[in-house]
């Protein structure tokens, strides 16, 4: 289903953008041909393995790899030594992918060996000695923020207070935003609820293991091939921690196999490189699953307090809220983000929302779809809900009534352009699943939810071939479709068939900079590059049906593929095609290109709402999702099928965090379930079909309307969920996940 | 390392490998053949990225030693296609969009492909019990059940013999709308 | 490490009884191979004994069935008569993993890993299987519930392994069913499994019952307590009340990942009302 509210001003007919058109790599990709990761070998190969630390918080006393260096078939074994000066906004991560003076967490890597097999490579690690002093160590955000909490960093002073303490804490940062004043407002309000809820760290869950192989050469060049969301993120931080020039380093971008912000950095990469630079020969490193989850970037865990006030005419007043997420053994959760996105979907007078960045001895997280928002988001949603029911106000009318529309100040600061929250309320609202009707035991819930969405440093190039196809390089790994829909915006502005152009992803050698892969960015980014890169070359084009019919270039223009006169007085002549103009390419002064490079403006920020029916068994626990439709503005569908793909995977993402994925820490803090059978991701057989509207209210800065579609379908998820469950259950839900032994627990039944 | 030499049938092909004893299927598949088409998403049969067909079976590559292969005969998902002409299953996958990654998709055709050799008019939750294997973290199953029952839905249509034979069928209990 | 696939059970006794080092016996392989991966057992030697043609199948062992430690789970499923008359060990067999590893897992390697949590386990106890052990000596039986001893413990010797699965005739009005519970639909272990198979009498009593609960204690248990409250009930409300408060104090559960003491021993209980039901309602259709 598809719902275009009535916008005229960018109103637009395409040719092709909106089709669903098929994907370029969409044959490679049902054949098996398709080269990931972990499918790329080189000659002369060694298989790269890492040791890692079994403490959640221990000092590294020695690390004796003399045995393991014996033993025949091992070429490089590296620890932190290997890893020399970098600069300090590498820091972290250099410690991060290497265990420096302490292991931080269950699974921080300590050594590496580089063997001739894998198996060659499993004894060496065996051989090596590391002598730990266990520390005491903390993986509960509410236990790290404590006053006696095992310190983890003592270099670490809490940022964004009034005065920076004198002592070392967990607490890395205070983040504050809103406006207004909350006390004054809750004072205006009929009814004022506040409640303290709690969700578990999730992760990605990306099916691919991060792989790499990393090839250097004594001539102090270098070569990789990588699954990651951003190859030149991948060679600027390898080049850095290594001490590499930049442009001595070559980073291919393997084919994804998902990602969803968790390889939006280093973990595996450097370490290859180093390997690869000792042992003179290429490394490959796989992570298994077990690394995957012990040792790549989770999400944070989080505790939140949230108080809101209403009217009986359901007006908001005030909103407070207090996050606290722990992000690992770093600094640097995505708090600030769960607490500008929280309230953001309501127009609201007087809102305050407090962050507090924490470490604990877990994995650094990394990013996951629209970091920090889902979290927020189940807080918010979740007590709007319960005002709702207790003044008995239908949950819909109410959002509409306080929801944040064209011009409105966003709780986070500035003021909103063009938006599509209310778009997404009416049409959940007329939807045929809000009246449907529920049986026992069953509950229906709503919730909204806002992404910001990004820009970003982007580089495209654009090359009209000889026969008049063209070929689109973009910088940005494709990891659900983005070939299609960008190659298609630029056959939509040359006005040739979308199968005339060809998009790839180039590798860091033949393109300027692009940011990772990360917030929506995408089709939006690489999209606007790639318009603007094909406006360019038609220019060019022009130029060249000018010099052909010898008439000056402004009396050219482009119009559905080819070059035509401006006007009956430009003379006569016949339109030239792409394609013909393409073919006198040579006699009429060279190849022709167009390029690209931007820091992309004007992403627009995007709003959902999802509405889903659950069924608790109230003698199990167990939680059947029955229905899940989803309602989000995308600006403009550019490919409705991959749209539809994002939104449904989102939600999906959402279940799985709301009911059953979870890190189950023991209390020696390690990790108990680093595996697919005990971190339960949705599976087919539990969910439904997840049905979708897209709404489209255009960007108005983008050349089609284009928003990022792919984050703000996991924001709803969580709260949408937990009001549905409530309902069904007549208990409020306040901790995730809602495992069957937490349901029951809730219902009172154990 | 104890050596194993092993003799299979690949894809239709005599294929021979020398692996470790211990080595699995799918790393010998992957490693020492080439085919990299199944995945390795998990190592302990909890996402079955590495389906394969083994003498007719479905099994997941990673649970299974290379040396158990000896005389057995193997289909992965190289092996889907014609030549040129992809499989139905591998046609619809496309038409549906039901890949976003796609790192999951060799493994949910080669599982789909045994599922429809069984049953060529398979529930959605017969479709979605018999894939509850194979981990999708993109789609949200969506697009993939879709388009595996449309699969289902053309071969059934396809060999959809004449009326007076369908009756036959039907009296099988093997045909229904 | 080295592979051994004997044509034969006699060689396979004498493999386990010779190879040096740590051997392990592979059926369906689909535990091994997960315990090699991570790490908790590297053997010396792997007997691979899906080549003995014997133990591929299933036959009627008089008026019961033996089912060869070789057949899968999947293979079970497809064998229509077995399925009927004892639904409940089938049921229990395919829902070990996935489709794929139904392809391969066997119960007699469930039975073997001697997991707390198998779920053919219960189910097999419930109905009174038997375990056929092959060994230097020739063969001997025992009970399933006897073959384990605790967490990946049974009480098998060094030159023994199980070459198959008894199970006994169905006889009139007899039913048994298995449930467990997991946190989604597929794909996890059970959080709690139980078996049930109970006998009626013409009129609909309950004459003889076992109860078998799994993934509440080390080994399987065998609750003599909740096989009494059926017996002499017709398996009404009463009885079913009765059985669900034995089920829950008779379990022994541990606090873990999948799930909390109280939590496994509230749902022993509902999942026992529930499985009696089923094997009530067969019980019936088989009289």
């Amino acid at each position: 289903m598809n719902v275009q509210p009535d916008n005229k001003a960018m109103k637009r007919d395409f040719d092709i953008v909106g089709k669903r058109t098929p994907r370029p790599d969409g044959i490679d990709k049902v054949t098996g041909r398709a080269r990931f990761g972990a499918d790329m070998s080189m000659p002369g190969m060694l298989w790269g393995l890492v040791l890692r630390s079994p403490h959640a918080h221990a000092k590294i006393k020695r690390i004796d790899t003399s045995k393991a260096e014996k033993l025949n078939g091992v070429h490089a074994i590296v620890t932190s030594k290997d890893f020399g000066p970098c600069d300090d906004s590498l820091l972290d991560i250099r410690e991060n992918v290497m265990a420096r003076e302490k292991a931080l967490y269950d699974g921080h890597a300590v050594a590496a060996v580089a063997a001739v097999s894998r198996s060659v490579a499993r004894q060496a690690l065996k051989l090596i000695k590391v002598d730990y002093q266990v520390l005491p160590h903390v993986t509960d955000v509410d236990e790290a923020m404590k006053p006696d909490a095992p310190v983890i960093n003592d270099k670490l002073f809490t940022k964004g207070l009034d005065k920076t303490p004198k002592k070392p804490s967990n607490i890395a940062e205070r983040f504050e935003f809103g406006h207004g004043e909350v006390e004054k407002g809750f004072k205006e309000a009929d009814l004022v609820i506040e409640r303290t809820f709690r969700t578990e760290a999730t992760h990605q869950g990306y099916i691919e293991p991060h792989a790499c192989v990393a090839s250097m050469g004594a001539d102090g060049r270098g070569e990789m091939w990588v699954c990651t969301q951003g190859h030149f993120m991948v060679r600027n931080t390898c080049a850095g921690l290594l001490g590499i020039d930049v442009s001595n380093l070559r980073v291919t971008a393997s084919e994804i196999g998902g990602g969803f912000g968790g390889k939006t950095t280093v973990f595996i990469e450097p370490v290859a490189l180093a390997l690869s630079l000792k042992a003179n020969r290429p490394v490959k490193m796989v992570m298994s699953r077990e690394e995957v989850l012990r040792a790549s970037g989770p999400t944070s865990s989080s505790s939140i307090d949230v108080k809101i006030g209403m009217k009986k005419d359901g007006t908001i007043t005030a909103g407070d809220a207090t996050l606290r997420y722990q992000g690992g053994a770093f600094p640097g959760s995505a708090v600030p983000y769960g607490a500008m996105a929280c309230f953001a979907p309501y127009d609201l007078k007087n809102v305050r929302a407090i962050g507090w960045d924490v470490i604990a001895n877990r994995p650094k997280q990394a990013a996951y779809r629209a970091p920090g928002a889902p979290m927020g988001a189940y807080a918010i949603e979740s007590v709007i809900d319960e005002l709702c029911r207790e003044l008995k106000l239908d949950p819909i009318d109410v959002r509409l009534k306080n929801a944040s529309s064209d011009g409105s100040k966003a709780s986070y600061g500035p003021n909103f352009g063009v938006i599509g929250l209310k778009a997404t309320l009416e049409a959940a609202k007329n939807h045929p699943h809000w009246k449907a009707k529920l049986g026992k035991n069953q509950g229906r819930g709503v919730a909204c939810g806002f992404w910001f969405n990004f820009g970003g440093e982007t580089s495209v190039s654009l090359n009209v071939n000889v026969d008049g196809t063209v070929g689109l390089s973009v910088g940005t790994p494709d990891i659900g479709g983005s070939r299609a829909s960008i190659g298609n915006m630029a056959a939509e502005e040359l006005g040739i068939p979308h199968d005339k152009v060809r998009c790839i992803i180039a590798d860091t050698a033949s393109l300027g900079y692009n940011d990772v892969t990360d917030g929506s960015r995408v089709t939006f980014a690489s999209g606007m590059a790639a318009i603007q890169a094909a406006r360019d070359a038609i220019g060019k084009l022009c130029e060249r049906a000018a010099k052909i019919w010898g008439i000056p270039v402004d009396a050219v223009v482009w119009e559905k593929g080819h070059a035509r006169p401006a006007s009956p007085n430009a003379g006569k002549h016949e339109p030239l095609s792409l394609a013909d103009i393409a073919a006198q390419a040579g006699a009429t002064g060279g190849p022709i290109a167009g390029h690209c490079e931007i820091n992309a403006e004007g992403a627009g920020v995007s709003f959902a709402t999802h509405m889903v029916d659950s069924e608790v068994d109230p003698e199990t626990g167990h939680v059947k999702i029955l229905r899940y439709t989803v309602f989000q503005d995308a600006g403009k569908a550019v490919h409705p099928s991959y749209v539809e793909g994002q939104f449904q995977g989102g939600a999906v993402q959402g279940i799985g965090w709301a009911l059953n994925e979870e890190y189950i820490y023991s209390k020696d803090g390690r990790l108990q379930n680093p595996g697919f059978l005990d971190y339960r991701i949705p599976v087919c057989s539990d969910l439904p079909m997840i049905d979708t509207v897209i709404v489209e209210v255009p960007n108005p800065g983008h050349p089609y309307g284009v928003r990022g579609v792919g984050e703000t379908s996991i924001v709803p998820p969580l709260a949408a969920i937990s009001n549905s469950v409530s309902d069904a259950a007549k208990v409020r839900m306040t901790r995730l996940p809602m495992s069957p032994p937490n349901v029951l627990k809730a219902l009172g039944r154990i | 390392m104890f050596q194993v030499h092993v003799r299979t049938r690949i894809n239709g092909d005599d294929t021979e490998f020398s692996c470790e004893a211990d080595e699995t299927l799918l790393d010998a598949l992957r490693d020492r053949l080439g085919l990299t088409g199944a995945k390795e998403g998990c190592g302990t049969g909890d996402c079955g990225a590495c389906s394969v067909l083994v003498d007719g079976r479905l099994v997941c590559a990673c649970l299974m030693l290379g040396a158990e292969a000896e005389g057995c005969d193997i289909e992965t998902v190289e092996g889907m296609a014609d030549g040129s002409k992809l499989h139905p299953l591998q046609q619809k996958f496309l038409d549906h969009a039901a890949l976003q990654c796609g790192v999951c998709t060799p493994g949910f055709l080669v599982a789909a492909k045994s599922l429809l050799e069984r049953n060529d008019n398979p529930t959605e939750e017969e479709v979605r019990y018999w894939l509850a294997g194979n981990l999708c973290r993109c789609t949200g199953y969506d697009k993939i059940v879709r388009a595996v029952l449309d699969t289902a839905a053309d071969m059934r249509k396809a060999s959809k013999p004449k009326p007076a034979k369908a009756k036959k069928a039907s009296a099988k209990g093997r045909v229904s709308a | 490490m080295e592979y051994f696939a004997p044509a034969s059970t006699k060689e396979a006794v004498k493999l386990l009884g010779t190879a040096k080092g740590k051997v392990h016996v592979m059926a369906g392989g689909t535990d091994l191979l997960v315990r090699m991966k991570g790490g908790y057992t590297e053997p010396d030697a792997i007997v691979d004994i899906k080549r003995i043609a014997a133990l591929r199948k299933i036959v009627r062992a008089g008026k019961g069935w033996r089912i060869g430690a070789a057949v899968s789970a999947a293979e079970m499923g497809e064998d229509k008569a077995l399925k009927k008359a004892w639904p409940g060990v089938v049921e229990a067999a395919n829902l070990i993993g996935s489709t794929q590893v139904q392809g391969r897992a066997t119960i007699a390697g469930n039975l073997c890993n001697a997991s707390p949590a198998a779920d053919s386990v219960p189910a097999m106890a419930a109905v009174g299987a038997k375990a056929v052990i092959a060994g230097a000596k020739g063969t001997r039986k025992v009970a399933v519930e006897k073959l384990v001893k605790g967490p990946g413990k049974t009480t098998l010797k060094k030159s023994e392994f199980v070459e198959s699965i008894e199970l006994p005739e169905k006889k009139k009005r007899m039913g048994d069913a298995y449930l467990r519970f997991i946190p989604r639909t597929e794909m996890d272990i059970a959080v709690v499994g139980v078996g049930i198979c109970l006998t009626l009498d013409a009129k609909g009593k309950c004459m003889a019952a076992r109860v078998a609960l799994g993934a509440v204690g080390p080994t399987v248990i065998i609750s003599a307590k909740a096989a009494k409250a059926l017996v002499g009930t017709t398996v009404d409300d009463a009885a079913l009340d009765a059985l669900a408060r034995a089920c829950a104090a008779e379990a022994k559960p541990i606090d873990d990942k999948r799930g909390t003491k109280e939590f496994r021993k509230h749902i022993a209980g509902v999942l026992a009302r529930r499985a009696a039901i089923i094997a009530r309602d067969r019980a019936k259709e088989n009289s």
